[in-house]
């Protein structure tokens, strides 16, 4: 096949790409979740979308989004020159608008810097619309280098003590070290992204309420996504939460990035599924 | 939804999907495991077909795709490079696939 369009074809300095992070603080509350629905969300609504993997020497994003068996290159060939970004970016089989660029699995945190991030998003800041950084756990170099250029934050806060207080944390490190902090820009725009919700938990006052949890970080709710069986089975096969419309947590995501596109949409999966008799006599439980 | 979807729903048989988990994790550790002890040639390959194109046709490296799919027992590697048709004063041409 010999194809020729000319080179450096794009638009130049017309559009910048937005720049969310999606981050948390605590580990294991739906961050790497979160940013493949959302990232996979946004380009199924036609932005040309790519989503980083910060997450280096545990990377992960590769598997959730199905992607694994293709990862050649990674963030680190890249900085270090051994890879040009459009080599390391894999473009997803199903969206033909969504990449994914993958972390490294064999170095550690050190070989991400901050000149490096910034060269890497603003080469893909020419021909994208949202730059969703997936940031990895901690308030250490990943989490920060995941942050540091962020336009918008979604906050990914499971309703329990110690992710609440951990988001709290986060949210004071965006205003202070990001880059948007350091240059007296604009704040970095903030949304409340409630995960692993369980409304019939909340009913018997076992988990913390949507309503505190609001109440104790209060920034804008972007969305709340339930507890819910078909994220295993969405990681399972590598297909983001988001592409299962049958399950209460893909509309969620679904909703989530309608609101983020500025839809209005109502917060739905607030209360406890009521049950009909025949899915308690069969044990159907929350898809 | 009605009682009547969810007595269905319930009771559907969906696939499980454990074991696809399974058959996955198996081929992406295999490849990791492999690279622990010695290095993953892929990336240098790729470099290296790269070069040696460069050296017989004014490439733009920035416009190579690669795709790689790593399988249990095979992997396929495509490279993709565009080359730069006639007009664009090539000195040679080459035949690309
Ligand atoms: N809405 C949800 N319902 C059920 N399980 C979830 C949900 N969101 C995330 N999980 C599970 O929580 C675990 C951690 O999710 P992950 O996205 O990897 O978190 P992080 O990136 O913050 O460490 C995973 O096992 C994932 O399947
Ligand atoms: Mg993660």
């Amino acid at each position: 096949m010999v194809a020729a369009p000319p080179a450096g074809g794009a638009v130049q300095g017309v559009s910048m790409a937005e720049i969310i992070v999606v981050t948390s603080g605590k580990g294991g509350v739906g961050k790497t979740t979160s940013s493949a629905a959302i990232a996979t969300g946004l380009a199924q609504r036609g932005k040309r979308t790519v989503v980083i993997d910060f997450d280096v020497g545990l990377r992960n994003l590769d598997l959730i989004m199905g992607v694994e068996r293709r990862v050649v290159f990674d963030i680190v060939n890249v900085i270090s020159g051994e890879a040009r970004l459009n080599q390391a970016l894999i473009r997803d089989k199903r969206v033909d608008t969504l990449s994914i660029l993958p972390a490294s699995q064999t170095r550690d945190k050190d070989a991400l810097t901050k000149e490096g991030v910034g060269k890497i998003i603003e080469e893909l800041s020419k021909d994208h619309d949202y730059i969703v950084c997936d940031s990895p756990a901690g308030i250490e170099k990943g989490a920060l280098l995941a942050l540091y250029f962020a336009d918008q934050a979604i906050i990914v806060t499971n309703p329990e003590v110690s992710s609440v207080r951990d988001s709290d944390r986060i949210l004071g490190v965006l205003q202070s070290k990001s880059k948007r902090a350091e240059d007296k820009r604009e704040p970095v725009k903030e949304h409340l992204l409630v995960t692993r919700y369980d409304p019939a938990r909340v009913e018997k006052g076992e988990m913390l309420k949507l309503e505190d949890i609001r109440e104790i970080l209060a920034i804008p709710l972007l969305g709340v996504i339930p507890e819910s069986e078909s994220v295993l089975k969405a990681s399972n096969t590598g297909n983001p939460v988001i592409m299962d419309q049958e399950s209460a947590a893909g509309q969620a995501y679904k909703d989530a990035v309608g609101r983020f596109l500025g839809d209005k949409i109502e917060h739905r999966f607030l209360e406890p599924t009521k049950k009909g008799l025949f899915s308690r006599l069969f044990g159907g439980r929350a898809a | 939804m009605s009682w009547l979807a969810d007595l269905f729903k319930g009771r559907r048989a969906e696939p499980p999907t454990a074991a696809n988990a399974k058959e996955r994790l198996q081929i992406v550790l295999a490849h990791e495991r492999i690279g622990r002890t010695r290095e993953d040639f892929l990336p240098k390959l790729q470099m290296e077909i790269v070069a040696v194109v460069a050296r017989y046709v004014a490439i733009d490296p920035g416009r190579v795709n690669v795709s790689l799919d790593r399988g249990g027992d095979m992997s396929t590697l495509a490279i993709e490079i565009d080359l730069p048709g006639p007009a664009a004063s090539a000195p040679r041409r080459a035949a690309a696939s």
